[in-house]
């Protein structure tokens, strides 16, 4: 059901600095709220968000309550070497999702 | 004095009918019309452009899947409607031919599914129905929003109308009172808008989440304190149509980021 967007070019000159986005679908609750009938609704966010090329760790970021729903990651790389992106999502309960992205650098 | 007082009960009598207290119906000017993004920050209006940002295209792109998806053994959506449905979100919601009964492009979709699909109807404002009408409606991006008023559809737009102008809640307020009287003006933090369905399903930040525009109505009469209606509800889909019909020209939005 989830669902993953990304935004990576597909070309980049060696040493250009390129634009990478990531969206994913979640309901980032922060479990301050509660619902109608007054129950606490419980916290369900995701944890830690990460992004490799090739193995290597290029951006990594730690989730907090305070972040909204469906949160929409823009981070900036310097393309050094073609290869593969992968983007891995991490939630409280350690489930994982994950999609891929390739890059060419000329 | 007898007489007095019996003239003055029958005049509050009189006052207080449906008749006497239905208010007049008003029209904002054509040259006025405004899409409910005109009264969006800046910075919501970018979140809707950009069609990566605009987390509605999470919905848009399941919908996409559930649309060429095969499901148990019955057709796929696109194996029919091969070249896509764009445009078809301009004319709802439509009398349908067959049984008379006014349909709004979420129960077109259901009516699909079990005629043509041997499938289940969705239920309203269940994630598969949201993501299929927000897909449906995003191919009529940028289209005007058309429909004229004629024979067939005559009795709902004024069924549709009724409810816009009557007033109700505790609060006592129709939703002509905000969204053709007071447009523009301010409401606590927020600017009233014209009250247009054209970006729906939309993504409203309040929800953080996509969501119909039953649920936006739903949302409307909870705030004057009056009992919303059910998702679905036959007099919602006549709203539904006189709001098209009042928002005609506007350009479909869909999936549109409100506040």
């Amino acid at each position: 059901m989830t669902g993953i967007r990304l935004s990576v070019p597909e070309t980049a000159t060696r040493g250009e600095v390129v634009e990478i986005k990531a969206l994913i679908r979640h309901p980032m609750e922060s479990g301050f709220r509660r619902g109608s009938r007054g129950e606490v609704i419980e916290r369900d966010i995701i944890t830690r968000f990460e992004c490799d090329l090739n193995g290597a760790l290029v951006f990594a970021s730690d989730f907090h309550p305070a972040i909204a729903a469906n949160p929409l990651i823009t981070f900036h790389m310097r393309a050094t070497e073609s290869g593969e992106l992968t983007f891995r999502w991490t939630d409280q309960n350690a489930e994982v999702w994950s999609d891929t992205a390739s890059i060419t650098v000329a | 004095m007898m007489r007095i007082l019996w003239s003055s009960a029958l005049l509050v009598a009189a006052a207080c009918t449906p008749e006497a207290n239905r208010p007049e119906h008003l029209e904002i000017a054509p040259d006025q019309i405004q899409s409910g993004y005109a009264f969006l920050t800046s910075e919501t209006q970018q979140l809707q452009e950009d069609s990566f940002e605009n987390p509605g295209y999470l919905w848009v792109d399941r919908g996409a899947q559930i649309f060429t998806a095969e499901t148990d053994g019955s057709p796929a959506c696109a194996s029919c409607h091969s070249n896509g449905l764009e445009g078809a979100a301009t004319n709802y919601p439509k009398v349908d031919p067959g049984t008379g009964a006014l349909l709004n492009l979420e129960g077109r979709i259901n009516q699909c599914r079990v005629e043509h699909q041997n499938a289940e109807p969705w239920p309203y404002e269940s994630d598969e129905l949201l993501s299929i009408t927000a897909y449906v409606a995003e191919q009529s991006k940028g289209m005007a929003m058309n429909i004229a008023v004629d024979d067939t559809n005559r009795p709902y737009v004024n069924q549709g109308r009724d409810y816009f102008l009557t007033r109700r809640g505790q609060f006592n307020l129709s939703c002509q009172q905000c969204h053709t009287e007071n447009w523009g003006k301010q409401l606590r933090g927020d600017t009233i808008s014209q009250g247009h369905g054209n970006g729906f399903p939309a993504y409203r930040l309040e929800w953080q989440s996509i969501g119909s525009l039953h649920r936006r109505l739903r949302d409307c009469d909870t705030g004057v304190r009056a009992e919303p209606l059910p998702y679905g509800d036959p007099t919602y889909i006549a709203v539904e149509l006189y709001l098209a019909t009042r928002a005609r020209g506007l350009e479909i939005e869909t999936p549109a980021v409100r506040r």
